[in-house]
Order: structure tokens, then C-alpha cells, then sequence
């Protein structure tokens, strides 16, 4: 073991098996360990103990409607980009009872929890997913109202977060700004070489943490290796996007012919928002017992895309997918920015990997934009 | 972003924002076919005391085992403690809470979204635009002003209903009248009782010849009808910034994180209900926005 | 349950029959003979509220296959004495014959969408049943896409959802027992399928099963049976 603490902001090299150590130092320090691990044909986001349960060796193939994996011919540990699991299903979880009430004898009292909420460890958070989970932080702990059960989750977490040096098919983060390194938001930041992790250090917890586990100061060469391997990284994203103007575009296209082409094409299914990192729209609803002694709030994630979603007394405002797809485009690249400052997509490429019908937002902005036809 | 959500009037021992707080019903006042007005008082004493609203601001009202609804607040905020709603039977919580009397409880939370510039309008003529239930958020206006007359011009308020039956607060129209305020009333179809005009709100507009220099519109109904009144609003060179309009949207949280009332750049349960025309307008012509 | 609700004619369950009319009034199978348009109305005059439970009452069920086909070449080949056998040319929904006042879809449907009807019928609650794509649950469960991640034709995108979307998360399709969603589009999941090297016929067989007869898999089966022809 390391005696000495290292410097915040300062990188280290520990060993590819050493990575075990930092998982063993998190599960002695109370977390439970969420990271990539095969399951069901893909890499998605589950409970992991070893090292060996994360996809060493794996690779992902991603089109649009389309991902394989596939056996890389070498021991890569992080050698894949996103699946479809974003790590909002931990934060903001998809069915989660608010609280109950219970029916009195002079009217109803309320139950909240007093389960400990979770103590997470996330371990590979991408850069495109840590810019999305600061997104998820304005909408629920930076805006006007906390939401308690986020908070807790997020404030309580801890980010092991990995750079990029082989983007996948659907990335588009060098154009949205978003990666491939991890500039902020983790408490240690991964980048895998050869035969060694450089690791950075984002805050104080993940220095300590790094005091379990052997490690040494890096050297020019490894620091250099990875800086060059971000920058190719930089210039193999597999999609684009033009953010230009953005908002202004989408405002002043709303009734583009464009928006009925794609509503040909939209199944009108949600996955887009389901996999969106970003996406927090959600639908409250109402259980109780037979009789309504005992009733509970429970909030389930929801989507635009879904008809219910915009009923108002008398009918559904958007009963088309024309609408509803403009609608999501328009709230993911220009409403949100009046919003939250910030745009709602990051370049994960998620909604366009896992959309049935591989309907690619970067294809359908474009034509929107008059630049290219589909 | 609006001052009284980061308030909240909520303890943070209720452990959730969207905690309701029991509120008894104290009396119920039927006011048209399928609408009743419910005065509402808090259980606690101490969260009774400290609730305040702003006209055009609306509550959460939630029954256990049915659901919730936002609902907008129709009494004077001058008087919070008599906090009243003016409900409408819609959906399943407005047709449980129908069939609530004195005494039953309800979950109440808020005050929720942005409220009518009535401070903005000081010194302005006003003209208040209403169509069957629309004036139920309208009315905490209108005791506003008769509270603060002098500090308005011209004060007009036109209000229309499908049915005779249909108008609200009818009981109201001598007493607003009697503070020098001018009540023109139509509805759209008459029956044999009923002796003033007919046809529909928007066309009440005809005979306004408003200062647009010194004139600020409030209005709340249907979309439709929202529509003609900005119509005739422009046609009257009432500058766009000076007309608000009161819009609804699907709530299932109203603290901005379910997404649903989403209106262009706007969540409508913070930033509005109530926004003017010129916030608006690059979108309220675009079909199945 | 049986506390809070009088069940007054429910033959396979209880000797007991009350006489109506009823409350409620839960209807299964689709409509195939004279008597049964005739019992349809008269349980219709009996009931306050007409709810249709399963695939056979909401569209017809899988006996509609036979609506493409001739349904007297089927009895003659089915049954060693096909003169007992009195049926209508076409299995049709109960709402072709009435008006229906609430679906649960499904063959079978959700027990807990059926013990959810119930208890907010008698609480005064809207019943939480979805009208969305089966994809929601899926993505919700964490369960992986079948159709992205493996290649398999999923009818899920324009199925509507209540399952619990069982298939995907043991690595099948969606069969579509929910039927049509609330705005499906099978034209482009069907066009999807056959990128993926589905034939046309595959693909109007695959809408053609227990909601086969649906307003929306029907027109998706004929048109994909339409392509099926060379030209």
C-alpha cells in the first residue's frame, strides 16, 4: 500500500487487477457497486462485486436500431461505450413510491420512508453521462424545489468515471462538447492503457479511497498516451451533430414539412426517452387497497411520446407523432436551454442506437436544417 | 422563476414536496351545473397561517386512493384563511370531490405558478376576459381590484358561458358593479329566462374602444376563445406584452419535474399560468403544440 | 375482493345466478353466433357498465383467423358432423354488436390490471391501464431490446402495454396478446422487420394472431399480405 494521500486534480497509475482493490475499498466504505456487466446480449448497468463481472474483453457494435457485442482480441476492461442503461435508473429510478397515506379518523396522515436511501458507487460513467447527470441536477436539485429522493441518491453517490478513447457507432459528444474526457463531476476518472489505468482525482473522497489501493505517481509518457488517445478519440466520433443556432432553428421550424417525414418512420414507442440520460419526464400515480384505506403516490417514468402524456379535460393536446416527435426534439435541443441553460442532449447516441426503427436525431436535425437529405 | 415555490409553506419534516397538507372543507356553495366552490381550512393552525397567495395562483388538491388536480384558487387573497376553489366536474378527483360536504378532507399543496400582474397593471384601464370556468382564477383578481380601486382606470370585465345556467358568481355582478366596475355578460345559447345578450365572449369586444396606451387584458376560458379575445386585443393595438393569457396544461407534480405542462421554454406550473401574448405568441397558432 | 364485490353470475366460479341488472358486468369472448349477438344486447340493457376483459371480446380473438378464411371449408374439416354447427361467417369484438364502456386487453389479460379495474371502480378512481407501447415496461424493467440487441422481430413498439412485457425479458418478441397500442404504427415496424430479412407474409402472419382482428393489426396484416404477392 501507498502511504502518502494523492493531490487532488494530480493523476496516478495503478494496475488493470488493482482496480479490484478500489472496488473492495468502496463495498468496505458502505457502497454498492453499480457498473457495466453483460446481460441479456448487451452491456447494460447492474450490481457488480468483482472485476470480472464487468465486460473485460467485450466490445459493442451500434448503428442506428442496431447493437452487437462482440469479443475484442485483447483484455480491454472499458473497451465499449454506452448501453442501454443510463445511470438515471439508479438516480431517479423508473417506479418510486413518494409516500402514503393512510386514512384517519378527521381526514388522512402521511407515511414518507424512513428507509436510508441508497449509497451508490457508479463505476464507468462516461463523460457524455456525467454532463447528463449535471443536467438531471438542474432539473431536480438546482431548480426552485429539491426532489428529496434524487438528492439523496445523487448527494450520496460516488462517481468512478472512465475517459473515452474508442467512440462507438451513434456518439456524437465531441460535438455537443460533452467528451470524450470527463472534465468534472467524478470522484476518480479512469483512463485505460495498455496495461495500467491513469487515474485522476476529482475530489477529496476519491483520494481517499485511492489510499486503499497501490498506486504511483505517472510519468510524462502515460500522461501523454492518454491525452493522445482522447484526441483521436476527438476525431473518430461515429455521428454529428451542428448545434448552431439551435434554439432559433427549432423555433423557426415547427411547422417544417419535415416533422410529418419522420412521423412516417416514429413507432411513437418511447424508447428514445427511456434510454435518453437526460429525459426526466415522469407520470404520479395513484394505488391504494380495496377500499382506499391505505393509498400510496407512485411516480413512473413517462414520455412525450405517449398519448396520455398530453391529456388535458376534453382530449389530447398531441394526438399525433408529428407532435410528439417535434416536441421532444424541440424540448431535447432548444426549449431547454431556456430552461436549464443547457441543452438536453449529450452525444450518448442512446436514442439512436435503441430506437426500433433507427430514427437518428443527428439525420433528422440536419434535414430540418436543409443540410442533406435522408 | 417564482419566489413562492422556493418558499413552499410545506415543513420539511412532511419529507416530500408533493406532501399534501389536510385541509377541511367548511362549507360548499353550489354555483352552476357540475361546479361548486369549496372553502377549504387548513388542519394545522400554524400552516393556515402562514399560507398566502397571489391571484391566478392555483393548489394541488389530492383524495386519498382517487388521485389529484390542480386546481386554481377563487377567493380573495386578501383572506387567505378562506381559501376558496371553484371546481368543475372533469376527471375522477373533481367528480370524488363533488360528492365531498362540510367537513370532508382534502389534500391541499401550494400555492403553485405565477399569478396576474396586478402590480404591473397599476394605473392601467383593465379589461378581464372570461369564459365559464376561466373566471374562477380571475375572480382573486377582481377582488383585488375592488380592494385597491383607485388604483385602477376603466376596469371591464367580460364573461361568457355556454348556458344561462352555466354563468359563475351571478350573485357578485351588482357588487362588482357598484365599485364602478362595468360587467358585460353573454352566453352562447339563451333559454326562456334569460333577457341579455347572446353569442359568443370574444364579440363583446365590438363595442371596447380601449386606450392601448394605458390598457391591460387578463384573460382565461377555452384555447379557443383565448384566441379571438388576443385577436381582437391586436385589432385594438392592446401591445402584446399587455395581454395575459392563463393556459392549462396536464400537472401530475406542479413543481417542474413531471414535464408535462411544458409549454414551448415555459414549465406553466412555475413560470406561468399566466404569460403574456409575447411569450407566447411564436407558438400559440402551431397546431398540436 | 369478494367482501367488497357481490358476484352475481359468474357460471364457472358459483351455482348462484342473481338476476340483473348489474353493476358491472365483465364480458369475455368475441361474438360468433346469432344467440350471442341477441345475449350481447340483452347483457347490455342489464348492465350499468360493460367492460370487455381479454383478446376474444376486445377484437375477436384468435377464432378470427378464420375471418380471412372460409369458415364452412373449416367446420367441414374440424368436425365429423359439421350440420350441428351453427356459427357466423366471422368472430367479431363485442363492441361491433354494443356499446363497450372499458377494455382490458390481453390473452390472457393482467390479474393486476383486472383487481385495478375493480378497485377503482369502487373507489371512483380512473383505472390505471396504459394505453402506451409495451417498450415502456420494458425499458422500465431494465430489460434489454430484443429487436436492437438480438435481431428478433418484436411487436412491442405497437402493442400497447399491461403484460408486464413478459417475451422480451425472456428473450422473445412481443406476440401482440395486448393488441394495438394507442397509436401504432405498423406499416414502419413492419417495414422494419423485413430490413431485418423477414419476408412480407412473415410479417402479415405476425400481426395476425389473437388481435388479428383489430381495426389496426388487420389493416397492417392485409396490406403486408398484399405485398406478399409477386407482381
Amino acid at each position: 500500500m501507498t502511504e502518502q494521500t494523492p493531490l487532488l486534480g494530480g493523476q496516478v497509475v495503478i494496475s488493470k487487477p488493482a482496480l479490484q482493490q478500489l472496488f473492495d475499498a468502496l463495498r468496505t466504505a458502505g457502497y454498492s457497486l453499480i457498473g457495466p456487466t453483460v446481460r441479456e446480449d448487451a452491456i447494460v448497468y447492474d450490481e457488480i462485486a468483482q472485476l470480472t463481472d464487468i465486460p473485460i474483453g467485450w466490445a459493442d457494435e451500434q448503428a442506428p436500431g442496431t447493437y452487437r457485442l462482440r469479443r475484442r482480441d485483447d483484455q480491454a476492461h472499458f473497451g465499449f461505450v454506452v448501453g442501454p442503461h443510463s445511470w438515471k435508473r439508479y438516480l431517479s429510478p423508473p417506479s418510486l413510491r413518494l409516500f402514503a397515506t393512510r386514512r384517519t379518523g378527521d381526514g388522512f396522515s402521511v407515511e414518507t420512508s424512513n428507509d436510508p436511501p441508497p449509497r451508490y458507487a457508479f463505476i464507468g460513467v462516461r463523460a457524455c453521462d456525467l454532463v447528463a447527470i449535471a443536467v438531471q441536477d438542474r432539473v431536480f436539485v438546482e431548480g426552485p424545489v429539491q426532489e428529496p429522493h434524487y438528492k439523496a441518491r445523487r448527494e450520496r453517490a460516488f462517481v468512478l468515471a472512465v475517459n473515452c478513447t474508442e467512440p462507438g457507432g451513434t456518439c456524437f459528444c465531441a460535438s455537443m462538447r460533452t467528451g470524450p474526457r470527463c472534465s468534472s463531476g467524478f470522484d476518480l476518472a479512469l483512463t485505460e492503457l495498455d496495461d495500467a489505468f491513469l487515474c485522476e482525482v476529482g475530489s477529496a473522497l476519491g483520494a481517499q479511497m485511492l489510499s486503499a489501493v497501490e498506486w504511483r505517481p505517472a510519468g510524462a509518457f502515460e500522461l501523454s498516451r492518454a491525452r493522445q488517445a482522447m484526441a483521436d478519440a476527438l476525431t473518430r466520433m461515429g455521428r454529428g451533430l451542428n448545434t448552431h443556432n439551435l434554439p432559433e432553428l427549432l423555433y423557426d421550424n415547427l411547422e417544417h414539412p419535415h416533422w410529418a417525414n419522420v412521423a412516417e418512420r416514429c413507432l411513437s414507442c418511447a424508447n428514445c426517452t427511456m434510454v435518453c440520460p437526460t429525459c426526466f419526464c415522469s407520470d404520479v400515480q395513484e394505488t391504494s387497497d380495496l377500499v382506499g384505506e391505505t393509498a400510496a403516490r407512485v411516480r413512473v417514468w413517462d414520455s412525450c411520446f405517449n398519448r396520455e402524456f398530453s391529456y388535458v379535460f376534453g382530449g389530447h393536446l398531441r394526438p399525433n407523432t408529428r407532435a410528439r416527435y417535434r416536441q421532444w426534439l424541440t424540448h431535447k435541443l432548444a426549449s431547454w436551454t431556456d430552461q436549464y441553460g443547457v441543452l438536453g442532449c449529450v452525444g450518448c447516441g442512446r436514442c439512436i442506437t435503441w430506437c426500433p426503427v433507427g430514427i437518428d436525431l443527428t439525420q433528422e436535425l440536419a434535414a430540418i436544417r436543409g443540410e442533406g437529405q435522408l | 422563476m417564482n419566489s413562492t415555490l422556493a418558499k413552499g409553506h410545506w415543513s420539511p419534516a412532511t419529507g416530500h414536496p408533493m406532501v399534501p397538507q389536510p385541509a377541511v372543507i367548511t362549507h360548499v356553495q353550489p354555483e352552476a351545473h357540475g361546479v361548486m366552490t369549496y372553502t377549504l381550512g387548513f388542519r394545522d393552525p400554524a400552516v393556515g397561517e402562514a399560507y398566502r397567495f397571489h391571484p391566478g395562483q392555483f393548489n394541488m388538491l389530492y383524495l386519498p386512493g382517487i388521485g389529484e388536480a390542480a386546481i386554481s384558487i377563487s377567493s380573495d387573497p386578501a383572506e387567505p384563511a378562506a381559501l376558496r376553489h371553484t371546481v368543475r366536474i372533469a376527471g375522477n378527483v373533481t367528480q370524488a370531490i363533488s360528492r365531498m360536504e362540510a367537513g370532508g378532507v382534502i389534500g391541499v399543496r401550494g400555492p403553485y405558478g405565477n399569478s396576474w400582474p396586478v402590480d404591473r397593471a397599476v394605473g392601467n384601464d383593465l379589461i378581464i376576459v372570461a369564459g365559464g370556468i376561466g373566471l374562477a382564477p380571475l375572480r382573486p383578481v377582481i377582488y383585488h381590484v375592488l380592494r385597491h380601486r383607485a388604483d385602477y382606470g376603466k376596469v371591464t370585465i367580460l364573461n361568457g358561458a355556454r348556458l344561462p345556467a352555466d354563468l359563475l358568481y351571478p350573485q357578485e355582478y351588482d357588487d362588482w358593479r357598484s365599485h364602478d366596475i362595468e360587467v358585460v355578460v353573454t352566453v352562447d345559447r339563451a333559454d326562456e329566462t334569460w333577457k341579455g345578450r347572446v353569442g359568443v365572449v370574444p364579440i363583446l369586444f365590438y363595442a371596447l374602444r380601449p386606450d392601448p396606451k394605458r390598457t391591460t387584458v387578463f384573460t382565461c376560458g377555452p384555447e379557443i376563445m383565448m384566441h379571438f379575445v388576443v385577436y381582437e386585443a391586436l385589432a385594438r393595438r392592446v401591445p402584446k406584452d399587455r395581454i395575459y393569457l392563463s393556459l392549462e396544461r396536464n400537472m401530475k407534480c406542479a413543481v417542474a419535474f413531471c414535464g408535462r405542462c411544458q409549454y414551448g421554454p415555459t414549465f406553466l406550473c412555475k413560470d406561468g399560468p399566466v404569460l403574456s401574448y409575447d411569450r407566447i405568441e411564436p407558438f400559440f397558432t402551431v397546431e398540436e403544440f | 375482493m369478494a367482501d367488497a364485490v357481490e358476484i352475481a353470475y359468474f357460471v364457472e366460479a358459483r351455482r348462484q345466478v342473481l338476476p340483473g341488472p348489474y353493476d358491472v358486468t365483465l364480458v369475455e369472448g368475441s361474438i360468433t353466433t346469432e344467440e350471442e349477438i341477441e345475449r350481447i344486447k340483452e347483457v347490455r340493457r342489464q348492465s350499468g357498465l360493460l367492460v370487455t376483459i381479454g383478446a376474444c371480446a376486445t377484437s375477436g380473438g384468435i377464432q378470427a383467423l378464420r375471418n380471412w378464411a372460409d369458415v364452412g371449408e373449416f367446420t367441414r374439416t374440424v368436425y365429423a358432423s359439421p350440420e350441428y354447427i351453427h356459427t357466423l361467417d366471422r368472430s367479431r369484438p363485442v363492441s361491433d354488436f354494443v356499446p363497450v364502456d372499458f377494455e382490458l386487453r390481453g390473452c390472457p389479460i393482467s390479474k393486476q390490471q383486472l383487481v385495478d379495474l375493480v378497485t377503482s371502480l369502487l373507489i371512483g378512481r380512473k383505472p390505471s391501464v396504459p394505453e402506451h407501447a409495451v417498450c415502456n415496461e420494458c425499458k422500465r424493467h431494465g430489460t434489454v431490446c430484443v429487436m436492437v440487441a438480438q435481431g428478433i422481430p418484436c411487436l412491442g413498439p405497437a402493442t400497447q402495454a399491461g403484460c408486464g412485457a413478459i417475451c422480451p425479458a425472456y428473450n422473445r418478441g412481443c406476440y401482440g396478446c395486448f393488441g394495438p397500442m394507442e397509436l401504432p404504427n405498423p406499416a414502419a415496424l413492419g417495414a422494419r422487420f423485413i430490413a431485418m430479412g423477414q419476408t412480407a407474409r412473415d410479417v402479415s402472419r405476425a400481426f395476425r394472431s389473437f388481435n388479428g382482428y383489430s381495426a389496426a393489426f388487420r389493416a397492417a396484416s392485409e396490406q403486408f399480405e398484399k405485398d406478399a404477392i409477386p407482381r
